[in-house]
């Protein structure tokens, strides 16, 4: 069987516009949870993981694993790295480390993507109840 | 039906005050002059998604309860807790504010808002080396040097660039809307050449009339303000600038101590820094030292990435080097329309800004050791308050473990993922929309918040819910003093 590829990326998380509508039409509301469970990845990286937009993907860190959607990026270029909005999805990717200061490290964390069409987009619920067992 | 003027919009830290709202049957119809987020607010905070009933989980589940079986829950979980972690406050009002604190000493907790993991870094970094800096309308009216470090305006600020820089139209800078408008145009022209161009010999790569990694600038010899935007990506707002400078991810730091170093005159031994040729850098520094007063706005780009707060110390010593050349200033992008009154309540109250611990019976500030996120890693707290915000969206997974193993309770208008996880959750009334009170703009100016419509049947203000919670932990606390006492 033939190795799917897999990116070695800096993943940065941040604001959408899409993601500041979303959480204003009410955080369980399907725009906020579209806008956040979603990878905006480099034109280029799409070509070489070998997949169309709105696939879904793998992304993993030394924290933690999660299936976003991929969309190709209007932000292009920024080869080698990937944006996840603000949100659930993101928060089990990021690097918790404050550094001794109180402030996370949520942008420029080294991270893997990879092709996962086969696995689906976890829904919020889904998702809490995977991670945290309550909800 | 009836409009309502000079509405504040309860979104981001802009805190645009020229919002007209049309309210029909009690019900917001129409908003003029605001954002797409401002939009979606008004519009949509009245959605399923609301919370109209009080919740509180019973066998696993959260299930529907009345107002005070609610506030008792949450008052004696509050109450029963050693060490309970407060937190959230930028999208309350100042008045609800004032009333956490007094909670926060009353129980000898850890209080702590948003700016923990937004601008924390920057308020560290501002107590060590200073700001300078000054109130929007300065900007607007003065500036005609306006830097975006680290921050997409255009996604989470969206009219910040028209009401107070690049697009306005002060008394002494002109807006730059034309010269922007003529920049389109000519990208579009240069497009079409190089498509033409392209079509003909086929050879995409040698004929591009761009160069890569940074982007020559049409439009500077126009008149009027300039616009430069640092950022990793092309943001929408990096495509609005005269100048942008793609920096690579974690390297701010470097760029900013080149761009010291140019200003003050010294020779850079290197060709690119954080992958832009110093050449262009050299370009915007004359650009920066060449202004009549220059702002540099800075945002989460540079707070979270790698360096922190000595990225911001860095930022704001550029600032002061720019000084000895012309007048410049700068100031951070606050996100939540009240993080800025978070922070000034806070200092008012505690003498500091967020992070703030009175477990000794005194307030203590120890960054990194009493902020929320900590706290929630060390496994140190053992009950939780969330006001008005979602830190289980946004709040690394480890520490959101610790969050939603122990007792919490939820004010907050809306079902959100901490919601979700909560064991009480206190529906309130949206601040600014259907309650009064006052938020502070990201420049400290305090405007007042408007209530245009009533709220639903039963659903009191954050400050209300937050008063009784307190005269139910006092009443909690007496009855257990005179039981001990017998």
């Amino acid at each position: 069987m033939e190795e799917k590829p897999k990116l070695l990326v800096t993943l940065l998380t941040g604001r959408t516009i899409e993601q500041g509508v979303g959480k204003e039409c009410g955080k369980a509301s399907k725009e906020y949870v579209e806008s956040v469970s979603v990878c905006y990845i480099d034109p280029d990286d799409l070509k070489r993981l070998g997949v169309k937009e709105k696939t879904n993907v793998q992304v993993s860190t030394e924290y933690g694993s999660v299936v976003v959607t991929a969309l190709k990026s209007k932000r292009a270029p920024h080869p080698s790295v990937i944006f996840i909005p603000y949100g659930p999805w993101a928060n089990v990717v990021v690097d918790p480390e404050t550094h001794g200061i109180g402030m996370p490290s949520l942008k420029g964390i080294p991270a893997y993507v990879e092709p996962a069409p086969e696995k689906p987009v976890m829904g919020l619920l889904e998702l809490l109840k995977l991670h945290f067992g309550k909800g | 039906m009836s409009v309502v003027r000079a509405v504040a919009c309860p979104v981001c830290g802009s805190l645009c005050d020229d919002i007209e709202l049309t309210i029909k049957d009690g019900k917001v119809v129409k908003v003029k002059n605001g954002c797409a987020m401002c939009e979606a607010k008004f519009l949509h905070y009245n959605s399923e998604h609301r919370v109209l009933k009080p919740l509180v989980r019973k066998n696993g589940e959260l299930v529907k309860a009345t107002f005070r079986e609610a506030i008792v829950k949450a008052a004696e979980i509050i109450a029963e807790a050693n060490y309970p972690i407060l937190y959230g406050w930028s999208s309350t009002s100042c008045e609800a504010m004032r009333v956490g604190l007094e909670l926060a000493e009353e129980v000898g907790g850890v209080i702590d808002n948003t700016s923990v993991i937004c601008h924390g870094p920057s308020i560290l970094s501002i107590q060590e080396v200073g700001i300078p800096s000054c109130t929007l309308g300065q900007i607007r009216h003065r500036a005609d040097l306006v830097i975006y470090w680290g921050s997409d305006p255009w996604s989470a600020h969206p009219r910040h660039m028209e009401r107070y820089t690049a697009f306005s139209q002060g008394r002494f800078a002109k807006s730059a809307w034309k010269g922007y408008l003529t920049k389109i145009k000519a990208l579009n022209v240069r497009k079409k050449i190089e498509s033409a161009v392209r079509r003909l010999f086929l050879k995409e790569e040698q004929i591009s009339l761009r160069k890569p990694g940074m982007e020559p600038s049409l439009t500077i010899w126009k008149e009027g303000r300039k616009l430069v935007v640092v950022d990793v990506r092309r943001t929408k707002s990096a495509e609005m600038a005269d100048y942008f400078i793609q920096v690579q991810p974690n390297k701010d730091y470097e760029l900013l101590q080149a761009f010291r170093a140019i200003v003050r005159d010294q020779e850079l031994e290197v060709d690119e820094v954080a992958g832009v040729p110093v050449e262009y850098l050299e370009e915007v520094a004359d650009a920066m030292i060449n202004c009549n007063f220059g702002i540099l706005f800075f945002g989460l780009g540079v707070t979270m990435s790698r360096g922190k707060l000595r990225n911001i110390d860095a930022a704001l010593s550029l600032v002061r080097d720019l000084n000895m050349r012309t007048k410049f200033v700068i100031m951070p992008m606050r996100g939540h329309f009240n993080v800025t009154g978070a922070n000034t309540v806070f200092t008012w109250q505690t003498g500091y800004p967020y992070a703030v611990d009175f477990s000794l019976g005194y307030p203590r500030y120890n960054p990194g050791e009493t902020s929320a996120v900590d706290v929630l890693l060390r496994g140190d707290s053992d009950a939780a308050l969330v006001v008005a915000s979602d830190p289980v969206a946004n709040f690394p997974r480890k520490a959101v473990e610790h969050l939603v193993r122990n007792p919490l309770v939820v004010v907050d208008p809306h079902m959100n993922a901490t919601a979700q996880m909560a064991d009480v959750v206190i529906p309130s009334a949206f601040v600014g929309i259907e309650a009064s009170g006052t938020a502070y703009r990201m420049d400290h100016v305090p405007l007042p918040l408007k209530k245009v419509v009533e709220p639903p049947r039963g659903i009191l203000p954050d400050e209300e819910i937050l008063r009784r919670i307190l005269t139910e932990i006092r009443r909690i606390k007496r009855h257990k003093e005179r039981v001990e006492e017998a």
